[in-house]
């Protein structure tokens, strides 16, 4: 919403500087967005006379013209126009005024070989009009003002306001002298109306249908004959540009004039361009017309439209058609006051995707009982403008408006805003702000004013009062440190480790967007559902996640090529499994490419691979509490991952659920969307899968017991078939006898020469050790013995002699 | 003179010498070594006339002694040598690097989180949580927002169906009806998360964080409000004073409502927090409405409260100097390693949020 403080001066009286205007405005509630200064920029315009008219030398269709701006020389401009003739009295502007069009600053500059002081304007380059066909004609009179500023000049700045949707009142310049009124800035005029003369009737008729949804519920109107359209008055143009507004015809200026001030938008048609009366109608399906946009639109079944007999004339309370506009030489108008439900209103304009100024105010609700006042106020200055005889009003209604009642427990409103006003200031506020008030027992009886849908309980009473008061007087009462409750859940206390853990493991954390880029997604998305954005911000980023990796493979690849070589990042958030609230799941992935060292004066250089990520997935999860001797691990994973050099892992042999993956991802996936690394491994760890204890890590532990007996370890070397998992030698081992055997360490796999082919050699360092005695030879052999028949038994090795 | 003291007065002298180690051994077999010279007289003890034998065990042992000492020294002189002149040898460069380390980061994003809940933890806030999908009703409607309400186009709201009956949540606030609706009153919770609206250039994101503040009790007013968000500014900024201002505004789910501006400063070229005579919004606030109190089965004339919503993005941008907001979510390695956290680096109360 935009205003000026002198148009806020015609509906309020004060001594206050615009400076306190801007902090009362964003006191109260009404937030001054920007302030802008538009009459600096205007006044360099002058109204200037052509003198002399030139050929330009080097170009048929350009003059030099040697204009009068007022000062002793003569400037010299050159000038396009057909209509730039000698004796022209028209508008100048001079180098460094900034176009209102076009927005560009003017620069002395050479057009085709003559320098040109400035320029000579058009109508639409001042955003008057939209002739943009030759210069601006001024007409003999303006002569005595040869070199002064066309603008009239205001003092007033442009005040933009960001005005809350439940605000509706505001969005008229009295609506805000009220407010400003009743929070003591100065003091609110009465509006003045006008008397004119309503002799004759209103003879064209008005009907207003009967039906289900019908969104109109009143329409007054007046018929207005003879006038002359015409160009708005000085004061008007003034008032309108001065808010930003383009003056167009008295008649539109008028209407908007009275929207802009009291917020009650009119329309007016030309009447006779009626046919036979008006139908305020819910439309049918297909029904077109074409607005005054100069857009066809075609309407949906039961909008809300005016017609007449031969059709659609407009949009109620959204937008008129052309059809029936009102031009120059329009004779006979039709002036309609309405009012608009906002639920229809904003179905409508949401269908057609319109956006209006009418349609912004009647969403938010226009005052039911400003149709009459509307209609004179604008009927009246129509009159005193444009001339004619204005007819009776008609008003007919569907609906009577309802006063709104509210009982005010005026103690509630320091229960709530934590101090205290006194009952009469109360009422001087509510007064101030058009309540009407009885008091009643123990309360006071409100009669709401109907310009304020947003107010029907006392909530909405004790927010008034409490931001005319000003949020200023709110106690601040500090916080007590006091917790009943822990601040996290075991759930979310895991979240927060494992995001430190893995990020202490080398790795960045990223968060990336919920949502990813399909063809990246279907990569990952194995049997899950495809969730589809209906409205996405780009076709790029159309669905949201079924796995991290989408996001992260796109970053990384990103960031390979920025020049980095050796990159681990990782995310931790949600992915999704439907479309419904809580189908989702956490998961913490991680994605390392290129090498674990490079070549280096004291390194050997080695690609990242699968067990680098299994060690840090494996850290990690016992970091976090989970005892990896229990891990059970096997190679079937997801078809991202490469299909031999993957694994996941459970928490123990119940292979309940999945705790993790990791491995590399799939050679085919790199290729198709041409990701260049030595190795790109990643890994994903699955947060509700991994099962919370019920007793805390401090309880979970076992009474601490330590050995000092000597301890011994022996080699083995088994020779098995290929499939033979060393997570199977490493079970059957430390099952031969658990109180003995307290380290397991594969220490060499071999697979070549003097092993047959299909068969691979696995070197098995244990330590034996007794918590009881020291062990002497024969129990060593004993429990050596024990190993390799167990071994061979349960897997088909055999010793390496 | 006798042998003892001959052998004494010979070896002293040798063992005077410059001697290495070979040499030393080769003497030290010469005397104690199975036939050595000190050996055998300790063989011949039992061979002397029982007078003086006495005598003759004394001073061979006195001897043996100081023989043996003598080596001794020698040894420990000569190794000292030796390790000297090895250590010598093995001088390295200590200047060339050292093997190649990297560090992770935690996002600053993430490192905020904690913080905040660090700070509104002290004050018996407990954290909870909602899903990035919603349906209409949680996220609209609950919080008074019925449908064709104005308030919901200040949402550009991503819907994943045409009947716009699932989404993508537009703010934390639905956690608030879920929090109410699964326990009773009295509630006190924070609510992070990510948060969406179809709104993308230089200032907005499609995806954002957000968090949400619930303090529902049986007397809690706008006093209590202001004062949770002073001390929650003054912490976070880490700074004693706040220039705080609280604004009317509206939002459908409270009221009164109100933004919060807080005051800052340019000093060059940096944003100083806290002092100045600019205004900087930073979040949204307000009693919550009877109305979403009555949607959520909790009864208004029992209990009141107030939330707030604070972009906790925006408050990662002010307290770490981060200017582009599109940056938080591009995941270039450069940025994540410059404004990233060390892992270690938990914010606590007692080390302080950040260093």
């Amino acid at each position: 919403m935009k205003i000026t403080f002198d148009w806020l001066k015609d509906h309020l009286k004060t001594n206050l500087k615009e400076k306190n205007l801007l902090e009362q405005l964003t006191n109260i509630g009404l937030e001054v967005e920007s302030v802008e200064s538009l009459s600096s920029d205007n006044q360099l315009f002058k109204v200037a006379k052509i003198i002399k008219t030139e050929k330009h030398p080097n170009a048929d269709r350009l003059k030099v013209c040697d204009v009068n701006v007022g000062e002793k020389e003569l400037k010299k401009v050159v000038c396009g126009a057909t209509n730039a003739s000698e004796g022209l009295i028209t508008i100048y502007a001079p180098p460094g005024a900034i176009i209102p069009k076009t927005n560009t600053k003017l620069e002395i500059a050479k057009i085709r070989g003559v320098t040109s002081y400035g320029m000579l304007c058009s109508e639409s380059e001042l955003n008057l009009s939209d002739e943009s066909d030759g210069i601006t004609e001024l007409s003999k009179k303006h002569e005595k003002n040869i070199g002064k500023s066309f603008f009239s000049k205001s003092k007033s700045n442009l005040i933009d306001l960001s005005i809350t949707p439940n605000r509706p009142d505001c969005l008229g310049v009295k609506g805000i002298a009220r407010d400003l009124a009743a929070s003591g800035f100065g003091r609110l005029i009465a509006s003045k109306e006008k008397k004119i003369k309503l002799k004759t009737k209103q003879t064209l008729k008005v009907k207003i249908n009967k039906e289900k949804g019908q969104g109109c519920s009143a329409f007054g109107s007046c018929l207005i004959k003879n006038v002359k359209n015409t160009e708005s008055p000085q004061w008007l143009k003034d008032k309108l540009i001065s808010v930003g507004q383009k003056p167009i015809s008295a008649i539109v200026d008028i209407t908007n004039y009275v929207m802009l001030d009291i917020n009650r938008p009119l329309h007016a048609y030309d009447a006779d361009k009626i046919e036979k009366g008006i139908f305020v109608r819910n439309s049918k399906s297909g029904e077109e017309f074409t607005a005054l946009d100069n857009k066809i639109y075609k309407l949906e079944k039961g909008m809300c439209v005016i017609s007449d007999n031969k059709g659609v004339l407009g949009l109620g309370g959204i937008i008129g058609g052309t059809r029936s506009g009102t031009e120059f030489d329009t004779k006979n108008i039709l002036l309609e006051s309405a009012y608009f439900d906002p639920r229809s209103i904003r179905n409508t304009a949401k269908k057609l995707n319109l956006d209006t100024d009418a349609k912004f105010r009647f969403e938010r609700g226009i005052d039911p009982l400003s149709i009459e006042t509307g209609l004179k106020k604008a009927a009246s200055l129509i009159q005193e403008i444009c001339g004619g005889e204005v007819s009776k009003i008609d008003i007919q209604k569907t609906e009577s408006y309802k006063t709104k009642i509210i009982n005010f427990d005026v103690n509630s409103f320091e229960n709530i805003v934590g101090f205290k006003i006194s009952e009469k200031e109360i009422q001087r506020i509510l007064t101030d702000l058009g309540f009407i008030i009885k008091k009643e027992k123990n309360s006071l009886k409100l009669i709401v004013p109907s310009w304020r849908p947003d107010i029907s309980q006392q909530i909405d009473i004790i927010e008034e009062l409490v931001r005319i008061s000003g949020y200023d007087k709110i106690k601040t009462i500090d916080p007590i440190k006091d917790r009943s409750k822990s601040t996290l859940t075991q759930t979310q206390r895991l979240f927060h480790f494992l995001q430190r853990a893995i990020a202490s493991k080398g790795y960045l954390e990223t968060i990336t967007w919920s949502f990813t880029d399909q063809s990246y997604n279907n990569h990952f998305r194995e049997a899950g559902k495809e969730i589809k954005i209906v409205n996405p911000i780009s076709s790029e980023l159309g669905v949201l996640r079924n796995s991290i990796f989408s996001n992260l493979i796109m970053y990384m690849s990103k960031n390979l090529d920025r020049g980095f070589k050796d990159l681990s990042i990782f995310e931790i958030g949600p992915v999704f499994t439907g479309s419904n609230p809580g189908e989702q799941k956490t998961v913490v992935c991680g994605l390392s490419a290129g090498k674990k060292s490079r070549l280096s004066w004291i390194d050997k250089e080695r690609n990242i691979d699968l067990f680098d990520a299994k060690r840090d997935v494996v850290q990690t999860l016992s970091e976090a509490g989970y005892n990896s001797d229990h891990f059970f691990i096997d190679s079937k994973t997801p078809n991202y991952y490469h299909p031999g050099k993957s694994g996941r892992i459970f928490l123990d042999h119940s292979k309940d659920k999945v705790a993790a993956y990791f491995g590399e991802i799939h050679p085919n996936i790199l290729k198709k969307i041409d990701i260049k690394t030595e190795n790109l491994i990643g890994f994903e760890i699955f947060l509700e899968n991994l099962k919370l204890s019920r007793k805390t890590l401090k309880d979970q532990k076992l009474k601490f017991s330590v050995s000092d007996f000597q301890k011994s370890e022996r080699d083995f070397a088994f020779v098995v078939n290929k499939d033979v998992e060393a997570q199977e030698l490493i079970s059957v081992i430390s099952n031969v006898n658990p109180n003995l055997i307290s380290n397991i360490k594969v220490f060499d796999v071999y697979e070549g020469e003097n092993i047959p082919d299909n068969q691979k050699s696995i070197a098995i360092s244990i330590t034996i050790q007794s918590s009881e005695k020291t062990l002497n030879d024969k129990d060593l052999e004993k429990i050596n013995n024990s190993i390799i028949e167990a071994v061979e038994n349960k897997t088909g090795a055999k010793i390496r002699s | 003179m006798s042998d003892l003291k001959k052998i004494r007065d010979e070896f002293t002298l040798k063992l005077k010498g410059k001697l290495d180690l070979a040499e030393l051994n080769q003497i030290k077999s010469d005397l104690f070594g199975k036939n050595g010279l000190v050996s055998s007289q300790f063989k011949k003890i039992g061979t002397i006339d029982a007078s003086e034998r006495k005598k003759f065990a004394s001073d061979l042992n006195i001897i043996k002694d100081e023989l043996q000492d003598l080596i001794n020294l020698k040894i420990n002189e000569i190794e000292k040598v030796n390790i000297n002149e090895k250590l010598e040898k093995e001088k390295i460069d200590v200047t060339l690097p050292e093997r190649t380390f990297v560090r992770g980061k935690i996002h600053p994003v993430s490192q905020t989180i904690d913080e905040i809940s660090s700070i509104f933890s002290e004050i018996g806030f407990s954290v909870e949580e909602g899903p990035d999908v919603e349906n209409e009703y949680n996220n609209f409607t609950a919080l008074n927002t019925p449908d064709n309400h104005p308030a919901r186009d200040m949402h550009d709201t991503f819907y994943l169906d045409e009947k716009k009956e699932r989404l993508l949540r537009t703010h934390t606030s639905p956690v608030q009806i879920r929090t109410m609706l699964k326990d009773k009153p009295p509630f006190k919770i924070i609510a992070p998360g990510r948060t969406y609206r179809s709104d993308s250039d230089q200032t907005h994101s499609p995806m954002f964080h957000q968090v949400e503040g619930l303090h529902i009790d049986k007397n809690i007013n706008m006093g209590h409000l202001k004062g949770c968000l002073n001390y929650f500014i003054k912490e976070f900024f880490e700074v004693k004073k706040i220039k705080m201002r609280f604004r009317p505004s509206h939002f459908p789910f409270t009221e009164p409502s109100a933004e919060v501006d807080i005051g800052y400063e340019i000093k060059d070229g940096k944003i100083i927090i806290g002092e100045g005579d600019q205004w900087l919004e930073i979040l949204g606030c307000g009693m919550v409405h009877p109305n979403v109190l009555k949607n959520v089965k909790v009864d208004p004339a029992n209990f009141q409260g107030y939330a707030f919503g604070i972009g906790i993005d925006r408050l990662a941008m002010l307290k770490y100097g981060i200017n582009d907001l599109r940056a938080f979510f591009d995941c270039d390695y450069r940025w994540l390693n410059h404004f990233g956290f060390d892992p270690l680096d938990v914010p606590t109360n007692y080390r302080g949020l950040s260093r």
